[in-house]
């Protein structure tokens, strides 16, 4: 994966298939520390302790259950390859928590890219899910929640053109007004 | 900004389109975009933003875009098939942003398939 914004979109598949009915997705940066914690938590059927552990093998995965295959091996490779971690927990009937920090002071070190794409492409195409997706940049924050949204929309559907165009516009312009960019 | 106003606007906007559709009862294109792992590292994301983005732009109404997982050709993913009823289902493979634009004016808009783009194409 040419950007971590692409594993983000993969593992949260996965909630999807799982059933889950909020996912949750976060970026953390803190400059001082140089770590990017990137946590995708969900509400979906979650797995048992061998599921849990097969998920981790690719070799293992990608011959029996095609539903899981290289997406978190992947995942965990992007962050572990910087000097980070990667932690994968899960309860049957609860839910399931994909979290992977990254030292962004690691030349292997995967550009976030962009998560404005990821999470308007999860929304647009799984409108009977609530998201919440939040960035935090040394403590500073924002948040798109669904649930929101889809109140002020009233029956129009998330995955209206114009408003995947909106939702888009309003991640890139919160990531960049939070980076100190160029905002108005 | 994006602003709370604008989608509001969005909505009003979407309302009128969507009543215009019950009226003249346009039946259904449908988009799938295959998002699988092998999907997404090929490059499907850009490709369904293209979709989503020349759909918004001419106002189609009655046109939606919907993704689907691996579908077992992972060699020419990004895969996209336009599925229209009463017509046969339309396979296009190793798909780009600029190709997708060029099958919603061709295929959608003016209803000439794009042979050179299928899976038929790619497999001779």
């Amino acid at each position: 994966m040419r950007e971590l914004s692409l594993n983000v979109l993969d593992i949260a598949q996965n909630s999807i298939t799982a059933g889950a009915a909020l996912i949750r997705i976060e970026v953390l940066e803190n400059t001082v520390a140089h770590t990017l914690t990137i946590g995708i938590y969900d509400d979906g059927c979650g797995m048992t302790e061998e599921q849990l552990e097969s998920v981790l093998d690719p070799f293992f995965t990608t011959r029996t259950t095609r539903k899981v295959g290289m997406g978190i091996p992947l995942f965990k490779m992007a962050a572990e390859q910087t000097g980070g971690s990667f932690t994968i927990s899960s309860k049957v009937g609860i839910g399931t928590n994909v979290q992977a920090v990254f030292k962004t002071d690691s030349v292997d070190f995967t550009p976030v890219g962009d998560m404005a794409s990821t999470v308007a492409t999860l929304i647009s195409m799984n409108t009977d899910r609530e998201f919440l997706y939040r960035r935090v940049l040394d403590g500073k924050d924002f948040v798109l929640d669904t649930a929101e949204i889809r109140e002020i929309l009233g029956g129009v559907p998330l995955s209206e053109p114009a408003v995947v165009q909106w939702m888009r516009a309003f991640i890139n312009e919160n990531t960049e007004a939070l980076y100190g960019g160029v905002s108005q | 900004m994006k602003t709370i106003e604008e989608l509001m606007a969005i909505r009003e906007n979407a309302k009128k389109k969507m009543s215009v559709r019950e009226d003249t009862g346009d039946e259904n294109v449908r988009i799938v975009v295959g998002m699988a792992t092998c999907g997404i590292a090929a490059g499907a994301r850009p490709v369904l933003n293209a979709f989503v983005d020349e759909i918004a732009k001419r106002e189609l109404k009655g046109v939606t875009v919907s993704q689907t997982g691996c579908i077992g050709m992972c060699q020419y993913e990004p895969i996209v098939e336009v599925l229209e009823p009463g017509k046969e289902k339309v396979t296009y493979v190793k798909m780009t942003a600029e190709k997708a634009v060029k099958v919603v004016n061709d295929h959608i808009v003016n209803g000439n398939p794009i042979v050179d783009f299928t899976v038929g194409a790619a497999t001779k």
